[in-house]
Protein backbone atom coordinates (compact mmCIF):
# COMPACT_ATOMS: atom_id res chain seq x y z
CA UNK A 1 0.00 0.00 0.00
CA UNK A 2 2.68 2.46 -1.06
CA UNK A 3 0.69 4.58 -3.52
CA UNK A 4 -2.80 5.19 -2.26
CA UNK A 5 -5.07 7.38 -4.32
CA UNK A 6 -6.88 9.13 -1.48
CA UNK A 7 -9.03 11.01 -3.95
CA UNK A 8 -10.34 7.64 -5.20
CA UNK A 9 -10.93 6.36 -1.65
CA UNK A 10 -12.69 9.57 -0.60
CA UNK A 11 -14.91 9.75 -3.69
CA UNK A 12 -15.80 6.05 -3.37
CA UNK A 13 -16.72 6.61 0.27
CA UNK A 14 -18.68 9.76 -0.59
CA UNK A 15 -20.56 7.89 -3.31
CA UNK A 16 -21.48 5.04 -0.99
CA UNK A 17 -22.47 7.43 1.79
CA UNK A 18 -24.66 9.44 -0.60
CA UNK A 19 -26.52 6.40 -1.94
CA UNK A 20 -26.87 4.77 1.50
CA UNK A 21 -28.21 7.98 3.07
CA UNK A 22 -30.68 8.59 0.25
CA UNK A 23 -31.79 4.94 0.43
CA UNK A 24 -32.29 5.35 4.17
CA UNK A 25 -34.69 8.26 3.59
CA UNK A 26 -37.24 5.72 2.34
CA UNK A 27 -36.60 2.65 4.50
CA UNK A 28 -37.50 3.68 8.08
CA UNK A 29 -40.95 4.95 7.12
CA UNK A 30 -41.69 1.63 5.38
CA UNK A 31 -40.53 -0.32 8.44
CA UNK A 32 -42.54 1.68 10.94
CA UNK A 33 -45.63 2.68 8.99
CA UNK A 34 -46.28 -0.93 7.94
CA UNK A 35 -46.87 -1.85 11.60
CA UNK A 36 -48.93 1.26 12.34
CA UNK A 37 -51.20 0.35 9.41
CA UNK A 38 -51.42 -3.23 10.68
CA UNK A 39 -52.50 -1.96 14.13
CA UNK A 40 -55.11 0.33 12.58
CA UNK A 41 -56.52 -2.43 10.41
CA UNK A 42 -56.61 -4.73 13.44
CA UNK A 43 -58.74 -2.09 15.18
CA UNK A 44 -61.01 -2.03 12.13
CA UNK A 45 -61.42 -5.82 12.07
CA UNK A 46 -61.98 -6.03 15.83
CA UNK A 47 -64.41 -3.11 16.14
CA UNK A 48 -66.03 -3.22 12.69
CA UNK A 49 -65.91 0.60 12.74
CA UNK A 50 -65.60 1.76 9.08
CA UNK A 51 -63.78 4.89 10.30
CA UNK A 52 -60.76 2.70 11.07
CA UNK A 53 -60.92 1.26 7.55
CA UNK A 54 -60.87 4.76 6.07
CA UNK A 55 -57.93 5.70 8.31
CA UNK A 56 -56.07 2.49 7.45
CA UNK A 57 -56.56 3.09 3.73
CA UNK A 58 -55.35 6.69 3.99
CA UNK A 59 -52.06 5.71 5.66
CA UNK A 60 -51.75 2.76 3.32
CA UNK A 61 -51.73 5.21 0.41
CA UNK A 62 -48.84 7.13 1.93
CA UNK A 63 -47.10 3.84 2.69
CA UNK A 64 -47.57 2.82 -0.96
CA UNK A 65 -46.06 6.08 -2.23
CA UNK A 66 -43.02 5.73 0.01
CA UNK A 67 -42.64 2.04 -0.86
CA UNK A 68 -42.92 2.67 -4.62
CA UNK A 69 -40.41 5.51 -4.68
CA UNK A 70 -37.95 3.76 -2.36
CA UNK A 71 -38.11 0.25 -3.76
CA UNK A 72 -34.89 -0.96 -5.41
CA UNK A 73 -32.86 2.07 -4.31
CA UNK A 74 -30.80 -0.31 -2.16
CA UNK A 75 -29.83 -2.38 -5.20
CA UNK A 76 -27.47 0.42 -6.19
CA UNK A 77 -25.43 -0.26 -3.06
CA UNK A 78 -24.90 -3.81 -4.30
CA UNK A 79 -23.74 -2.50 -7.68
CA UNK A 80 -21.23 -0.33 -5.87
CA UNK A 81 -19.88 -3.34 -3.98
CA UNK A 82 -19.04 -5.04 -7.27
CA UNK A 83 -17.69 -1.98 -9.06
CA UNK A 84 -16.17 0.35 -6.50
CA UNK A 85 -15.40 -2.04 -3.65
CA UNK A 86 -14.40 -5.16 -5.55
CA UNK A 87 -11.61 -6.23 -3.16
CA UNK A 88 -14.02 -5.98 -0.25
CA UNK A 89 -16.81 -7.66 -2.18
CA UNK A 90 -14.57 -10.63 -2.99
CA UNK A 91 -13.08 -10.73 0.50
CA UNK A 92 -16.49 -11.03 2.22
CA UNK A 93 -18.39 -12.84 -0.54
CA UNK A 94 -19.47 -15.93 1.34
CA UNK A 95 -20.50 -14.06 4.45
CA UNK A 96 -22.68 -11.60 2.56
CA UNK A 97 -23.98 -14.16 0.08
CA UNK A 98 -26.28 -16.07 2.45
CA UNK A 99 -27.90 -13.13 4.28
CA UNK A 100 -28.43 -11.14 1.07
CA UNK A 101 -29.89 -14.16 -0.74
CA UNK A 102 -32.31 -14.75 2.14
CA UNK A 103 -33.19 -11.06 2.07
CA UNK A 104 -33.92 -11.19 -1.66
CA UNK A 105 -36.14 -14.26 -1.39
CA UNK A 106 -37.96 -12.98 1.67
CA UNK A 107 -38.49 -9.50 0.26
CA UNK A 108 -39.73 -10.89 -3.03
CA UNK A 109 -42.15 -13.49 -1.68
CA UNK A 110 -43.51 -11.78 1.40
CA UNK A 111 -43.63 -8.20 0.25
CA UNK A 112 -44.48 -8.58 -3.42
CA UNK A 113 -47.13 -11.25 -2.83
CA UNK A 114 -48.93 -9.82 0.15
CA UNK A 115 -48.55 -6.17 -0.76
CA UNK A 116 -50.78 -6.90 -3.78
CA UNK A 117 -53.44 -8.37 -1.46
CA UNK A 118 -53.01 -5.36 0.83
CA UNK A 119 -53.75 -2.88 -1.96
CA UNK A 120 -55.98 -4.82 -4.37
CA UNK A 121 -57.70 -7.15 -1.91
CA UNK A 122 -60.19 -4.81 -0.16
CA UNK A 123 -63.64 -6.36 -0.67
CA UNK A 124 -62.09 -9.23 -2.68
CA UNK A 125 -60.63 -11.35 0.10
CA UNK A 126 -62.01 -11.88 3.60
CA UNK A 127 -61.35 -9.24 6.25
CA UNK A 128 -59.16 -11.63 8.20
CA UNK A 129 -57.08 -12.68 5.21
CA UNK A 130 -56.60 -9.03 4.28
CA UNK A 131 -55.48 -8.27 7.82
CA UNK A 132 -53.10 -11.24 7.74
CA UNK A 133 -51.60 -9.92 4.49
CA UNK A 134 -51.07 -6.48 6.03
CA UNK A 135 -49.29 -8.03 9.01
CA UNK A 136 -47.18 -10.22 6.71
CA UNK A 137 -46.10 -7.17 4.69
CA UNK A 138 -45.03 -5.49 7.94
CA UNK A 139 -43.21 -8.58 9.22
CA UNK A 140 -41.67 -9.27 5.79
CA UNK A 141 -40.34 -5.71 5.41
CA UNK A 142 -38.80 -5.82 8.85
CA UNK A 143 -37.33 -9.29 8.40
CA UNK A 144 -35.76 -8.33 5.10
CA UNK A 145 -34.06 -5.49 6.97
CA UNK A 146 -32.71 -8.09 9.40
CA UNK A 147 -30.40 -9.69 6.86
CA UNK A 148 -28.76 -6.56 5.54
CA UNK A 149 -28.28 -5.34 9.12
CA UNK A 150 -26.77 -8.70 10.09
CA UNK A 151 -24.31 -8.20 7.23
CA UNK A 152 -23.54 -4.69 8.49
CA UNK A 153 -23.20 -6.01 12.04
CA UNK A 154 -20.67 -8.56 10.79
CA UNK A 155 -18.61 -5.74 9.29
CA UNK A 156 -18.56 -4.00 12.69
CA UNK A 157 -17.70 -7.23 14.50
CA UNK A 158 -16.57 -10.06 12.19
CA UNK A 159 -17.70 -13.34 13.79
CA UNK A 160 -18.48 -16.89 12.71
CA UNK A 161 -16.09 -16.89 9.75
CA UNK A 162 -12.68 -18.16 8.69
CA UNK A 163 -10.46 -16.63 6.03
CA UNK A 164 -9.49 -19.01 3.24
CA UNK A 165 -6.02 -17.92 1.98
CA UNK A 166 -6.39 -19.99 -1.20
CA UNK A 167 -9.49 -18.17 -2.39
CA UNK A 168 -8.89 -14.87 -0.52
CA UNK A 169 -12.43 -15.06 0.82
CA UNK A 170 -13.95 -15.26 4.26
CA UNK A 171 -16.09 -18.35 4.62
CA UNK A 172 -18.92 -18.76 7.06
CA UNK A 173 -18.19 -21.48 9.60
CA UNK A 174 -21.02 -20.73 12.00
CA UNK A 175 -24.22 -19.15 10.64
CA UNK A 176 -25.66 -18.70 14.15
CA UNK A 177 -22.59 -16.78 15.33
CA UNK A 178 -23.06 -14.40 12.39
CA UNK A 179 -26.81 -14.07 13.00
CA UNK A 180 -26.71 -13.79 16.78
CA UNK A 181 -23.58 -11.67 17.09
CA UNK A 182 -24.44 -9.13 19.83
CA UNK A 183 -23.51 -6.30 17.48
CA UNK A 184 -25.83 -7.60 14.75
CA UNK A 185 -28.74 -8.14 17.13
CA UNK A 186 -28.44 -4.70 18.73
CA UNK A 187 -27.96 -3.07 15.34
CA UNK A 188 -31.07 -4.72 13.95
CA UNK A 189 -33.28 -3.94 16.93
CA UNK A 190 -32.01 -0.37 17.33
CA UNK A 191 -32.36 0.37 13.63
CA UNK A 192 -35.87 -0.98 13.15
CA UNK A 193 -37.14 0.56 16.38
CA UNK A 194 -35.75 3.94 15.30
CA UNK A 195 -37.80 3.45 12.11
CA UNK A 196 -40.89 2.89 14.27
CA UNK A 197 -40.24 6.17 16.08
CA UNK A 198 -39.76 8.00 12.77
CA UNK A 199 -43.02 6.57 11.42
CA UNK A 200 -44.87 7.59 14.60
CA UNK A 201 -43.56 11.14 14.26
CA UNK A 202 -44.59 11.12 10.60
CA UNK A 203 -48.16 10.04 11.44
CA UNK A 204 -48.44 12.55 14.29
CA UNK A 205 -46.90 15.35 12.18
CA UNK A 206 -49.26 14.80 9.23
CA UNK A 207 -52.23 14.52 11.61
CA UNK A 208 -51.14 17.75 13.30
CA UNK A 209 -51.18 19.48 9.91
CA UNK A 210 -54.80 18.40 9.44
CA UNK A 211 -55.75 19.76 12.84
CA UNK A 212 -53.98 23.04 12.08
CA UNK A 213 -55.97 23.23 8.84
CA UNK A 214 -59.15 22.29 10.70
CA UNK A 215 -59.67 19.19 8.55
CA UNK A 216 -59.96 15.41 9.05
CA UNK A 217 -60.52 15.67 12.81
CA UNK A 218 -61.50 12.04 13.35
CA UNK A 219 -58.67 10.67 11.24
CA UNK A 220 -56.11 12.97 12.85
CA UNK A 221 -57.09 12.32 16.47
CA UNK A 222 -57.41 8.55 16.08
CA UNK A 223 -54.10 8.42 14.19
CA UNK A 224 -52.35 10.50 16.84
CA UNK A 225 -53.67 8.17 19.51
CA UNK A 226 -52.32 5.04 17.82
CA UNK A 227 -49.01 6.67 16.79
CA UNK A 228 -48.29 8.26 20.18
CA UNK A 229 -48.80 4.98 22.07
CA UNK A 230 -46.74 3.13 19.47
CA UNK A 231 -44.13 5.90 19.55
CA UNK A 232 -43.87 5.86 23.35
CA UNK A 233 -43.38 2.08 23.48
CA UNK A 234 -40.86 2.04 20.65
CA UNK A 235 -38.96 5.01 22.09
CA UNK A 236 -38.37 2.93 25.22
CA UNK A 237 -37.18 0.14 22.96
CA UNK A 238 -34.83 2.53 21.13
CA UNK A 239 -33.33 3.58 24.48
CA UNK A 240 -32.81 -0.05 25.56
CA UNK A 241 -31.28 -1.15 22.25
CA UNK A 242 -29.21 2.04 22.04
CA UNK A 243 -27.81 1.20 25.46
CA UNK A 244 -26.99 -2.30 24.20
CA UNK A 245 -25.33 -0.82 21.10
CA UNK A 246 -23.16 1.45 23.24
CA UNK A 247 -21.96 -1.53 25.30
CA UNK A 248 -21.10 -3.63 22.26
CA UNK A 249 -19.35 -0.62 20.76
CA UNK A 250 -17.25 -0.13 23.90
CA UNK A 251 -16.29 -3.80 23.76
CA UNK A 252 -15.69 -4.37 20.04
CA UNK A 253 -15.02 -0.86 18.69
CA UNK A 254 -13.37 1.07 21.54
CA UNK A 255 -11.93 3.70 19.19
CA UNK A 256 -15.39 4.53 17.87
CA UNK A 257 -16.65 4.77 21.44
CA UNK A 258 -13.77 7.04 22.55
CA UNK A 259 -14.18 9.25 19.46
CA UNK A 260 -17.92 9.50 20.00
CA UNK A 261 -17.27 10.65 23.56
CA UNK A 262 -14.25 12.80 22.68
CA UNK A 263 -12.37 10.87 25.35
CA UNK A 264 -8.66 11.35 24.81
CA UNK A 265 -7.45 10.13 28.20
CA UNK A 266 -8.93 6.92 29.57
CA UNK A 267 -10.28 7.02 33.10
CA UNK A 268 -12.20 5.23 35.81
CA UNK A 269 -15.53 6.73 36.85
CA UNK A 270 -15.68 8.33 33.42
CA UNK A 271 -18.41 11.00 33.12
CA UNK A 272 -20.76 11.26 30.16
CA UNK A 273 -20.80 14.63 28.43
CA UNK A 274 -24.52 15.20 28.02
CA UNK A 275 -24.05 18.51 26.23
CA UNK A 276 -20.74 19.84 24.99
CA UNK A 277 -19.12 22.16 22.49
CA UNK A 278 -15.66 21.13 21.32
CA UNK A 279 -12.88 23.68 21.15
CA UNK A 280 -11.31 22.14 18.06
CA UNK A 281 -10.36 18.80 16.62
CA UNK A 282 -6.99 18.32 18.31
CA UNK A 283 -6.41 14.89 16.74
CA UNK A 284 -2.92 16.04 15.79
CA UNK A 285 -1.96 16.42 19.45
CA UNK A 286 -2.88 13.21 21.18
CA UNK A 287 -1.06 14.15 24.38
CA UNK A 288 -3.28 17.08 25.00
CA UNK A 289 -6.67 16.30 26.45
CA UNK A 290 -9.39 17.61 24.23
CA UNK A 291 -10.94 20.71 25.76
CA UNK A 292 -14.51 21.78 25.61
CA UNK A 293 -15.76 25.33 25.22
CA UNK A 294 -18.71 24.20 27.26
CA UNK A 295 -19.63 20.87 28.82
CA UNK A 296 -22.34 19.44 31.02
CA UNK A 297 -21.26 16.13 32.53
CA UNK A 298 -23.13 13.28 34.21
CA UNK A 299 -20.65 11.75 36.72
CA UNK A 300 -19.70 8.04 36.25
CA UNK A 301 -22.29 7.66 33.51
CA UNK A 302 -19.90 6.78 30.68
CA UNK A 303 -18.30 3.98 32.74
CA UNK A 304 -21.74 2.67 33.59
CA UNK A 305 -22.98 2.97 30.00
CA UNK A 306 -19.97 1.07 28.65
CA UNK A 307 -19.51 -1.66 31.27
CA UNK A 308 -22.51 -1.44 33.65
CA UNK A 309 -20.08 -0.43 36.38
CA UNK A 310 -19.68 3.21 37.49
CA UNK A 311 -16.06 2.50 38.52
CA UNK A 312 -15.03 0.81 35.26
CA UNK A 313 -12.07 2.08 33.24
CA UNK A 314 -13.04 3.47 29.85
CA UNK A 315 -10.05 3.56 27.47
CA UNK A 316 -9.39 6.86 25.72
CA UNK A 317 -7.91 7.56 22.30
CA UNK A 318 -4.39 7.81 23.81
CA UNK A 319 -4.73 4.33 25.38
CA UNK A 320 -5.85 2.80 22.11
CA UNK A 321 -3.15 4.52 20.06
CA UNK A 322 -0.21 4.12 22.43
CA UNK A 323 -1.40 1.02 24.31
CA UNK A 324 -2.04 0.57 28.00
CA UNK A 325 -0.31 -2.43 29.61
CA UNK A 326 -2.24 -2.08 32.87
CA UNK A 327 -5.54 -2.53 31.06
CA UNK A 328 -4.19 -4.99 28.53
CA UNK A 329 -4.68 -2.70 25.52
CA UNK A 330 -2.15 -3.21 22.69
CA UNK A 331 -0.78 -0.16 20.88
CA UNK A 332 -1.37 0.61 17.21
CA UNK A 333 2.36 0.12 16.65
CA UNK A 334 2.14 -3.41 18.05
CA UNK A 335 -0.99 -4.21 16.07
CA UNK A 336 0.39 -2.81 12.82
CA UNK A 337 3.54 -4.93 13.22
CA UNK A 338 1.42 -8.04 13.71
CA UNK A 339 -0.77 -7.02 10.79
CA UNK A 340 2.30 -6.60 8.59
CA UNK A 341 3.41 -10.12 9.57
CA UNK A 342 -0.05 -11.40 8.54
CA UNK A 343 0.14 -9.62 5.16
CA UNK A 344 3.68 -10.83 4.45
CA UNK A 345 2.82 -14.37 5.57
CA UNK A 346 -0.14 -14.42 3.18
CA UNK A 347 2.17 -13.42 0.31
CA UNK A 348 4.75 -16.03 1.42
CA UNK A 349 2.04 -18.69 1.62
CA UNK A 350 0.84 -17.98 -1.92
CA UNK A 351 4.40 -17.98 -3.29
CA UNK A 352 5.29 -21.20 -1.43
CA UNK A 353 2.16 -22.91 -2.77
CA UNK A 354 3.04 -21.80 -6.27
CA UNK A 355 6.59 -23.12 -5.89
CA UNK A 356 5.33 -26.40 -4.37
CA UNK A 357 7.15 -25.72 -1.09
CA UNK A 358 4.67 -27.31 1.36
CA UNK A 359 6.71 -26.88 4.52
CA UNK A 360 7.18 -23.12 3.93
CA UNK A 361 3.49 -22.86 3.04
CA UNK A 362 2.58 -24.51 6.34
CA UNK A 363 4.78 -22.20 8.41
CA UNK A 364 3.55 -19.12 6.53
CA UNK A 365 -0.07 -20.16 7.02
CA UNK A 366 0.46 -20.66 10.77
CA UNK A 367 2.04 -17.18 10.99
CA UNK A 368 -0.79 -15.71 8.99
CA UNK A 369 -3.51 -17.28 11.12
CA UNK A 370 -1.79 -16.25 14.37
CA UNK A 371 -1.81 -12.61 13.26
CA UNK A 372 -4.98 -12.45 11.15
CA UNK A 373 -6.99 -10.60 13.82
CA UNK A 374 -4.67 -7.61 13.21
CA UNK A 375 -4.52 -8.03 9.41
CA UNK A 376 -5.99 -4.60 8.65
CA UNK A 377 -3.48 -2.76 10.87
CA UNK A 378 -0.69 -4.03 8.60
CA UNK A 379 -1.79 -1.57 5.91
CA UNK A 380 -0.90 1.25 8.28
CA UNK A 381 2.63 0.12 9.13
CA UNK A 382 4.86 3.17 8.81
CA UNK A 383 1.93 5.47 8.15
CA UNK A 384 0.56 8.35 10.21
CA UNK A 385 -1.34 6.95 13.20
CA UNK A 386 -4.00 9.66 12.82
CA UNK A 387 -5.34 7.82 9.78
CA UNK A 388 -6.72 5.27 12.26
CA UNK A 389 -8.76 7.79 14.23
CA UNK A 390 -12.24 8.65 12.96
CA UNK A 391 -13.53 12.21 12.76
CA UNK A 392 -14.18 13.15 16.38
CA UNK A 393 -16.42 16.23 15.89
CA UNK A 394 -18.61 14.35 13.37
CA UNK A 395 -19.22 11.37 15.67
CA UNK A 396 -19.41 13.47 18.86
CA UNK A 397 -22.02 15.93 17.57
CA UNK A 398 -23.97 13.38 15.51
CA UNK A 399 -24.45 11.18 18.57
CA UNK A 400 -25.60 14.03 20.79
CA UNK A 401 -27.97 15.54 18.27
CA UNK A 402 -29.47 12.08 17.67
CA UNK A 403 -29.92 11.42 21.39
CA UNK A 404 -31.44 14.82 22.21
CA UNK A 405 -33.80 14.58 19.26
CA UNK A 406 -34.80 11.16 20.63
CA UNK A 407 -35.57 12.77 23.99
CA UNK A 408 -37.63 15.41 22.18
CA UNK A 409 -39.62 12.70 20.34
CA UNK A 410 -40.28 10.79 23.58
CA UNK A 411 -41.62 13.92 25.29
CA UNK A 412 -43.67 14.84 22.24
CA UNK A 413 -45.33 11.38 22.20
CA UNK A 414 -46.22 11.77 25.87
CA UNK A 415 -47.59 15.29 25.49
CA UNK A 416 -49.70 14.56 22.39
CA UNK A 417 -51.03 11.36 23.99
CA UNK A 418 -52.18 13.24 27.10
CA UNK A 419 -53.70 16.07 25.04
CA UNK A 420 -55.48 13.60 22.75
CA UNK A 421 -56.90 11.70 25.71
CA UNK A 422 -58.10 15.04 27.14
CA UNK A 423 -59.44 15.92 23.69
CA UNK A 424 -57.76 19.32 23.75
CA UNK A 425 -55.01 18.73 21.21
CA UNK A 426 -56.66 20.71 18.42
CA UNK A 427 -56.46 23.84 20.57
CA UNK A 428 -52.70 23.52 21.23
CA UNK A 429 -51.35 25.07 18.07
CA UNK A 430 -47.78 25.32 19.37
CA UNK A 431 -47.71 21.56 20.02
CA UNK A 432 -49.26 20.91 16.61
CA UNK A 433 -46.62 23.03 14.88
CA UNK A 434 -43.91 21.29 16.93
CA UNK A 435 -45.27 17.91 15.83
CA UNK A 436 -45.34 18.99 12.20
CA UNK A 437 -41.76 20.30 12.25
CA UNK A 438 -40.62 17.17 14.02
CA UNK A 439 -41.02 15.20 10.77
CA UNK A 440 -37.76 16.49 9.22
CA UNK A 441 -36.10 16.22 12.65
CA UNK A 442 -36.95 12.50 12.78
CA UNK A 443 -35.22 12.00 9.43
CA UNK A 444 -32.20 13.97 10.64
CA UNK A 445 -31.97 11.83 13.81
CA UNK A 446 -32.28 8.64 11.79
CA UNK A 447 -29.53 9.63 9.35
CA UNK A 448 -27.27 10.80 12.17
CA UNK A 449 -27.52 7.35 13.75
CA UNK A 450 -25.94 5.93 10.62
CA UNK A 451 -23.32 8.70 10.61
CA UNK A 452 -22.26 7.68 14.13
CA UNK A 453 -22.16 4.00 13.15
CA UNK A 454 -20.33 4.39 9.85
CA UNK A 455 -18.11 7.45 10.22
CA UNK A 456 -17.23 6.27 13.72
CA UNK A 457 -15.83 2.97 12.49
CA UNK A 458 -13.47 4.54 9.98
CA UNK A 459 -11.04 3.58 8.58
CA UNK A 460 -12.47 0.08 8.75
CA UNK A 461 -14.73 -1.55 6.22
CA UNK A 462 -14.39 -4.73 8.28
CA UNK A 463 -13.34 -3.94 11.83
CA UNK A 464 -9.58 -4.54 12.31
CA UNK A 465 -9.40 -6.72 9.18
CA UNK A 466 -9.92 -4.58 6.09
CA UNK A 467 -9.57 -0.79 5.82
CA UNK A 468 -11.15 1.33 3.07
CA UNK A 469 -7.75 1.92 1.44
CA UNK A 470 -7.41 -1.84 0.77
CA UNK A 471 -11.07 -2.48 -0.05
CA UNK A 472 -11.49 -0.04 -2.91
CA UNK A 473 -11.27 -0.98 -6.62
CA UNK A 474 -8.51 0.57 -8.65
CA UNK A 475 -10.70 2.78 -10.81
CA UNK A 476 -10.21 6.29 -12.07
CA UNK A 477 -11.26 8.79 -9.43
CA UNK A 478 -12.94 10.86 -12.15
CA UNK A 479 -15.28 7.97 -13.10
CA UNK A 480 -16.37 7.65 -9.47
CA UNK A 481 -17.02 11.40 -9.39
CA UNK A 482 -19.24 11.11 -12.47
CA UNK A 483 -21.39 8.38 -10.91
CA UNK A 484 -21.51 10.32 -7.63
CA UNK A 485 -23.16 13.28 -9.39
CA UNK A 486 -25.32 10.96 -11.45
CA UNK A 487 -26.69 9.39 -8.29
CA UNK A 488 -27.12 12.78 -6.72
CA UNK A 489 -29.36 13.85 -9.61
CA UNK A 490 -31.35 10.59 -9.73
CA UNK A 491 -31.94 10.36 -5.99
CA UNK A 492 -32.78 14.04 -5.68
CA UNK A 493 -35.32 13.55 -8.46
CA UNK A 494 -36.83 10.60 -6.61
CA UNK A 495 -36.94 12.56 -3.37
CA UNK A 496 -38.70 15.49 -5.06
CA UNK A 497 -41.19 13.02 -6.61
CA UNK A 498 -41.79 11.43 -3.20
CA UNK A 499 -42.37 14.73 -1.42
CA UNK A 500 -44.57 16.08 -4.21
CA UNK A 501 -46.80 13.00 -4.56
CA UNK A 502 -46.94 12.54 -0.80
CA UNK A 503 -47.92 16.17 -0.09
CA UNK A 504 -50.54 16.06 -2.86
CA UNK A 505 -52.08 12.94 -1.34
CA UNK A 506 -52.03 14.48 2.13
CA UNK A 507 -53.66 17.66 0.82
CA UNK A 508 -56.31 15.55 -0.87
CA UNK A 509 -56.99 13.81 2.43
CA UNK A 510 -58.85 10.60 3.05
CA UNK A 511 -61.97 9.62 1.15
CA UNK A 512 -64.89 7.55 2.21
CA UNK A 513 -65.07 3.93 1.15
CA UNK A 514 -67.55 4.82 -1.58
CA UNK A 515 -65.09 7.08 -3.37
CA UNK A 516 -61.80 5.28 -3.37
CA UNK A 517 -59.59 7.68 -5.25
CA UNK A 518 -56.61 6.37 -3.30
CA UNK A 519 -56.90 2.90 -4.77
CA UNK A 520 -53.53 1.57 -5.87
CA UNK B 1 -56.37 -25.48 -11.06
CA UNK B 2 -57.34 -23.50 -14.15
CA UNK B 3 -60.01 -21.72 -12.14
CA UNK B 4 -57.52 -20.76 -9.42
CA UNK B 5 -55.07 -19.34 -11.94
CA UNK B 6 -57.88 -17.45 -13.64
CA UNK B 7 -58.94 -15.98 -10.30
CA UNK B 8 -55.38 -14.91 -9.52
CA UNK B 9 -55.09 -13.33 -12.99
CA UNK B 10 -58.40 -11.53 -12.55
CA UNK B 11 -57.35 -10.34 -9.08
CA UNK B 12 -54.21 -8.68 -10.44
CA UNK B 13 -55.87 -7.54 -13.68
CA UNK B 14 -58.75 -5.82 -11.88
CA UNK B 15 -56.37 -4.43 -9.29
CA UNK B 16 -54.07 -2.84 -11.86
CA UNK B 17 -57.01 -1.67 -13.98
CA UNK B 18 -58.69 0.19 -11.13
CA UNK B 19 -55.52 1.99 -10.03
CA UNK B 20 -55.47 5.78 -10.06
CA UNK B 21 -52.51 7.09 -8.09
CA UNK B 22 -50.93 3.65 -8.45
CA UNK B 23 -50.57 4.16 -12.22
CA UNK B 24 -48.31 7.13 -11.66
CA UNK B 25 -46.34 5.20 -9.04
CA UNK B 26 -45.89 2.24 -11.37
CA UNK B 27 -44.65 4.60 -14.09
CA UNK B 28 -42.04 5.91 -11.65
CA UNK B 29 -41.10 2.36 -10.63
CA UNK B 30 -40.68 1.20 -14.24
CA UNK B 31 -38.60 4.25 -15.22
CA UNK B 32 -36.50 3.81 -12.08
CA UNK B 33 -35.90 0.10 -12.69
CA UNK B 34 -34.94 0.84 -16.31
CA UNK B 35 -32.46 3.50 -15.22
CA UNK B 36 -31.02 1.27 -12.47
CA UNK B 37 -30.77 -2.04 -14.29
CA UNK B 38 -30.24 -0.94 -17.88
CA UNK B 39 -28.49 2.43 -17.82
CA UNK B 40 -26.55 2.33 -14.55
CA UNK B 41 -25.74 -1.37 -14.35
CA UNK B 42 -24.73 -1.80 -17.99
CA UNK B 43 -22.88 1.45 -18.60
CA UNK B 44 -21.62 2.63 -15.24
CA UNK B 45 -21.42 -0.35 -12.89
CA UNK B 46 -19.76 -3.36 -14.48
CA UNK B 47 -18.59 -5.89 -11.90
CA UNK B 48 -14.89 -5.04 -11.69
CA UNK B 49 -13.60 -8.57 -11.06
CA UNK B 50 -16.01 -10.33 -13.42
CA UNK B 51 -15.19 -7.91 -16.23
CA UNK B 52 -11.43 -7.99 -15.84
CA UNK B 53 -10.83 -11.65 -14.96
CA UNK B 54 -12.14 -14.88 -16.42
CA UNK B 55 -11.84 -17.36 -13.57
CA UNK B 56 -12.30 -17.31 -9.80
CA UNK B 57 -8.64 -18.28 -9.43
CA UNK B 58 -7.55 -15.19 -11.35
CA UNK B 59 -9.90 -13.08 -9.24
CA UNK B 60 -8.57 -14.44 -5.96
CA UNK B 61 -4.98 -13.99 -7.16
CA UNK B 62 -5.73 -10.40 -8.08
CA UNK B 63 -7.29 -9.65 -4.67
CA UNK B 64 -4.38 -11.26 -2.82
CA UNK B 65 -1.96 -9.30 -4.97
CA UNK B 66 -3.84 -6.11 -4.11
CA UNK B 67 -3.81 -6.93 -0.41
CA UNK B 68 -0.17 -7.95 -0.20
CA UNK B 69 1.56 -5.48 -2.55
Amino acid sequence: MENIDFSLVDWSRAQFALTAMYHWLFVPLTLGLSFIIAFMETLYVRTGNPEWKRITKFWMTLFGINFAIGVATGIILEFEFGTNWSNYSWFVGDIFGAPLAIEGIMAFFLESTFIAVMFFGWNKVSKKFHLLSTWLVAIGSNLSALWILVANGWMQNPAGMKFNPDTARNEMVNFWEVLFSPVAINKFLHTISSGYVLASIFVIGVSAWYLLKNREHQLAKKSILVASVYGLITTAFVVLTGDGSARTMAKYQPMKFAAMENLYVGQQNAPLVAIGILKQDSKEDLHKKQDFRFELEIPNMLSYMAFLDPNAYVPGIQDIVHGNAEHNIPSFQERSEKGKIAINSLADYKNAKKAGNDSLAKVSLANFEANYSNFGYGFYAGRNVHELIPSIPTTFYSFRIMVWLGVHFGLLFLVVLILTLKDTIDKKRFILYTALWSIPLAYIASELGWVVAEVGRQPWVIQNILPTIAAVSQLKSSSVQITFWLFFIIFTGLLIAEVKIMTNSIKKGSVSDDHESTNH
Amino acid sequence: MKGVLQNIFQFYYQGFKSMTLGKRLWTIIIIKLFVIFVVLKLFFFPNFLKTNFKTDEQRSNHVIEQLTK
